[in-house]
């Protein structure tokens, strides 16, 4: 039999990089040097109150970060997160303060919220087939003006430090004696190892990632895609409104026509934990390391002298750095 | 073989435009390998969609089992067990061989997918099939022909009891496809009815039974393989009448100068050692089946896509092209298959698209001189006789074959004297085909030099002077029109290289 001879090149070697889940250790590096790096130029970053300071900020971002993750995975984005928080945090905060409800009573009114947005965004994404980009920019500015509604224009203040209904900020930072203990730290982690588990073994997670990899393919295969491309968004929404309660602890007053930008944050923080832009790869530990990352970057470098453009210029380029990284990755497997 | 397991009676399934399946008859029987052969268009795949239930027929029946069937989607086919591999195949790169082959069906425990049972089954039905693959291997590091081991893999643990090959060697290395064979001849020992769509007439003589031709969305009919001969089969699959005068002779002068000519062109899998001349004022047909390799040619040529190797001569000069840029410098211009995506810009007028290759001879200093586009806009109108209102409608407006005028006034405008016509008259009426025709009969004659890329014989043989043939990125045949027949092209179309 003649045949002719198509050449098909060995099997691909994996390198280190190619490797899913690399990223992240190269990323947990990044933070750990950060961390030295400043706490060698600095004396007073060194301080413990700092490092409380890093964690109460960190809180709402890491919540959104492990929210968004998902619709990222599917090679979407939900830029609804940050004006959301804010204004899920102000529609409960303004029952909790002006109509007397009680404070878990708020926080669950935040947190179906979120939800409820959540859901608007997947059913934009999903069954109307608008490009999630403009479905979730367009929530986001739908958040922005709901939130000043809600709470009439004013800044909303939940329960302070001592005074009846502010339980729920010790949630995140407890004091024992005289020491205060960032125990939200310990509440993140075990939301970051539960979605990592709902990622990576539930078909929640599964359905994800093979939206993300080839939906038409996902499609095929019997999947009711529709369904879990709704619940991507979902997550992302319920983990806003997660996050407005993390916000809501830890800031004193909660101000309408904010969050505008936590989102990029968030977003730039699971790209450079490992989330690719052309979905189907990422993880929820990435994306917490990445999150560190900026956070790091943000209160790191006013200690060793640069003001906040500086940070946000840093920021901005090891943004793109990751992205480049995550292009350079694909190219590199495109080589066939 | 055994008996019959599927007979699809009298399908019949027409698109807008297009009867693509007419009153056809196809019959598998348990233990045989049936192979399914046709031209590009016959409407191979038409059928096995509206078998899978990936289209809906509109009139005649399919009995599966005895019974008559009707699916909806592929999951219903899937779970009757009719499976189809495709020929692109259908993975999620990110996810492991495992998690790809049980997608839909994932074992659970509780909530948890139990990856560890999804490995071990995966385990044994390789083992089964004596297929080589580490099931928690990521899908995207494997070999295109692992890949496809993979698909055929997944297929069969549907407990199918039809599984259609649309094209499997395609991507397969010589041991690969001993491999698929093997697996085949398990599969039909195991009285599973196999349907095998494939050109490569070799393959088909070595494993299949029975041969089934379909031609222009019609059944001409069934040989058993043993019992024919390649040229029995290329019969049924070009015997038609051509309607249209084919050409008789060449119309390019036997001293006519060579204006292009590429040697040795190299571009990846599609284009190996591709070498052919054009000559002055010629209509050169490239023709070859699907995949054969003639639009990543083109591309090559035009520098669209990078080249690997070989030369370019224009006018007996070498030329670099890196670059559409560079191609057009030199005179190359290339009307791409797809209309809509590569050819014009949809949402603007007859006038912007027109001057779109050459805008630089339409600027006034910063400004774009709309006067002088509009007025070479209308010119090209009515020299190519534009069916519209004025320069001024929006391309998207125009019927396809208008719109594949202003793609051609947009090259002329530029001078190009080398035009590559990649498909001209796919979607286009008869009546526009024909002024099309005219059109580039016209421009032959005017001493342009054109390549026409077309998967239709009649075309192909109306209107070339000399015929290329490819055939899996290799030039398999050339020649002159006086001498070329629809068998001898599609033997050329279907040849393996040794």
């Amino acid at each position: 039999m003649n045949k002719m001879v198509v050449n098909t090149p060995a099997e691909k070697k994996g390198s280190f990089l190619s490797k899913p889940g690399s990223q992240k250790f190269i990323v947990l590096l990044v933070v750990i040097c950060l961390f030295v790096f400043f706490s060698i130029f600095s004396p007073n970053f060194r301080k413990y109150t700092t490092i409380l300071s890093i964690m109460d900020y960190s809180y709402y971002i890491v919540l959104m970060a492990i929210g968004v993750t998902f619709p990222l995975i599917t090679g979407g984005v939900d830029l609804s997160i940050g004006t959301g928080l804010i204004c899920y945090s102000l529609a409960g905060g303004y029952l909790v303060v002006h109509c007397g409800w009680p404070t878990w009573a708020g926080m669950i009114v935040s947190v179906l919220f979120g939800v409820l947005i959540g859901t608007l965004n997947g059913t934009l994404v999903s069954i109307m087939s608008l490009p999630p980009f403009l479905a979730t920019l367009c929530t986001c500015m739908i958040t922005r003006g709901l939130g000043s509604i809600c709470s009439k224009s004013f800044g909303i203040s939940w329960p302070t430090s001592g005074s009846e209904g502010s339980w729920f900020r010790d949630i995140f930072k407890i004091t024992i004696g005289d020491t205060k203990y960032p125990l939200g730290f310990v509440w993140v982690l075990l939301l970051v190892l539960l979605m990592a588990f709902v990622l990576n073994h539930t078909k929640i997670g599964r359905y994800t990632i093979a939206i993300g990899s080839n939906k038409e393919a996902t499609i095929l295969s019997g999947i009711n895609v529709k369904f879990y491309h709704i619940m991507a968004y979902v997550i992302s929404g319920l983990f806003a409104g997660l996050a407005s309660i993390a916000y809501s602890a830890v800031f004193s007053t909660v101000q309408p026509g904010t969050g505008a930008g936590f989102e990029l944050e968030a977003i730039g923080g699971a790209i450079i934990g490992g989330v690719s832009a052309s979905g189907g790869s990422g993880s929820v530990g990435g994306s917490l390391l990445g999150v560190f990352v900026i956070c790091l970057l943000k209160t790191g470098l006013p200690y060793i002298g640069l003001q906040a453009n500086w940070q946000q210029i840093i920021t901005g380029l090891v943004l793109i750095g990751a992205v480049m990284v995550d292009i350079l990755k694909k190219r590199k497997a495109a080589t066939v | 073989m055994g008996d019959t397991i599927l007979t699809m009676n009298e399908i019949d399934k027409s698109f807008p435009g297009v009867h693509a399946l007419d009153h056809v008859n196809f019959e598998v029987k348990k233990g045989e390998v049936h192979a399914l052969m046709g031209e590009n268009g016959a409407g191979k795949s038409t059928l096995m969609k509206v078998l899978t239930g990936i289209y809906t027929k509109d009139s005649g029946s399919i009995v599966f089992e005895g019974k008559e069937v009707e699916f909806h989607n592929t999951r219903e086919a899937q779970d009757a067990g009719i499976v189809i591999v495709h020929q692109e195949l259908n993975m999620l790169g990110h996810l492991t061989v495992a998690q790809n082959i049980f997608i839909g069906r994932e074992f659970k425990k509780g909530i948890r997918i139990d990856d560890k049972k999804m490995n071990e089954e995966a385990s044994k039905l390789f083992q089964k099939l004596h297929i080589d693959i580490d099931p928690t291997e990521m899908m995207s590091n494997l070999t295109v022909g692992k890949q496809q081991m993979c698909e055929i893999a997944k297929a069969i643990s549907h407990e199918a009891k039809v599984i259609i090959f649309d094209e499997p060697s395609a991507a397969l290395t010589e041991t690969e496809i001993e491999e698929l064979f093997k697996i085949i001849r398990d599969l039909r020992k195991q009285q599973l009815g196999i349907v095998y769509i494939s050109h490569r007439m070799d393959e088909i003589k070595v494993i299949t039974d029975r041969v089934t031709v379909m031609r222009d969305g019609g059944y001409v009919g069934t040989l058993i393989t043993k019992e024919c001969t390649k040229d029995d089969i290329i019969n049924m699959m070009v015997g038609r009448v051509i309607y249209e005068d084919p050409k008789t002779e060449s119309a390019v002068p036997k001293d006519a100068p060579v204006v292009l000519k590429v040697e040795k062109l190299n571009a990846g899998r599609m284009v190996q050692d591709v070498s052919f001349e054009l000559r002055k004022g010629e209509v050169l047909g490239f023709s070859g089946l699907m995949g054969a390799g003639r639009t990543e040619t083109a591309r090559a040529i035009f520098g669209a896509d990078p080249k690997t190797g070989g030369d370019i001569y224009i006018n007996g000069q070498k030329v670099e092209i890196n670059s559409p840029q560079d191609a057009v410098k030199y005179g190359i211009g290339y009307l791409s298959e797809d209309r809509k995506r590569f050819g014009i810009v949809v949402q603007k007028s007859v006038a912007e698209n027109s001057t779109m290759a050459a805008l630089e001879n339409f600027v006034k200093g910063l400004f774009i001189d709309k006067k002088k586009e509009n007025k070479i806009a209308q010119d090209y109108v009515e020299s190519l006789a534009t069916k519209t209102p004025g320069v001024d409608q929006l391309v998207v407006n125009l019927s396809g074959g208008n719109q594949q005028k202003v793609v051609i006034a947009k090259w002329l405008i530029r001078n190009c004297d080398i035009l590559i016509f990649d498909e001209p008259t796919r979607g286009i009426d008869v009546g526009a085909k024909n002024e099309i025709y005219k059109l580039m009969n016209r421009l032959a004659e005017e001493g342009k030099s054109i390549i026409m890329i077309s998967s239709e014989m009649t075309e192909i043989l109306r209107m070339s002077d000399r015929i290329v043939v490819m055939c899996e990125g290799r030039k398999t045949g050339e020649i002159d029109i006086s001498e070329a027949s629809q068998e001898i092209i599609m033997n050329m179309a279907t040849r393996e290289i040794g």
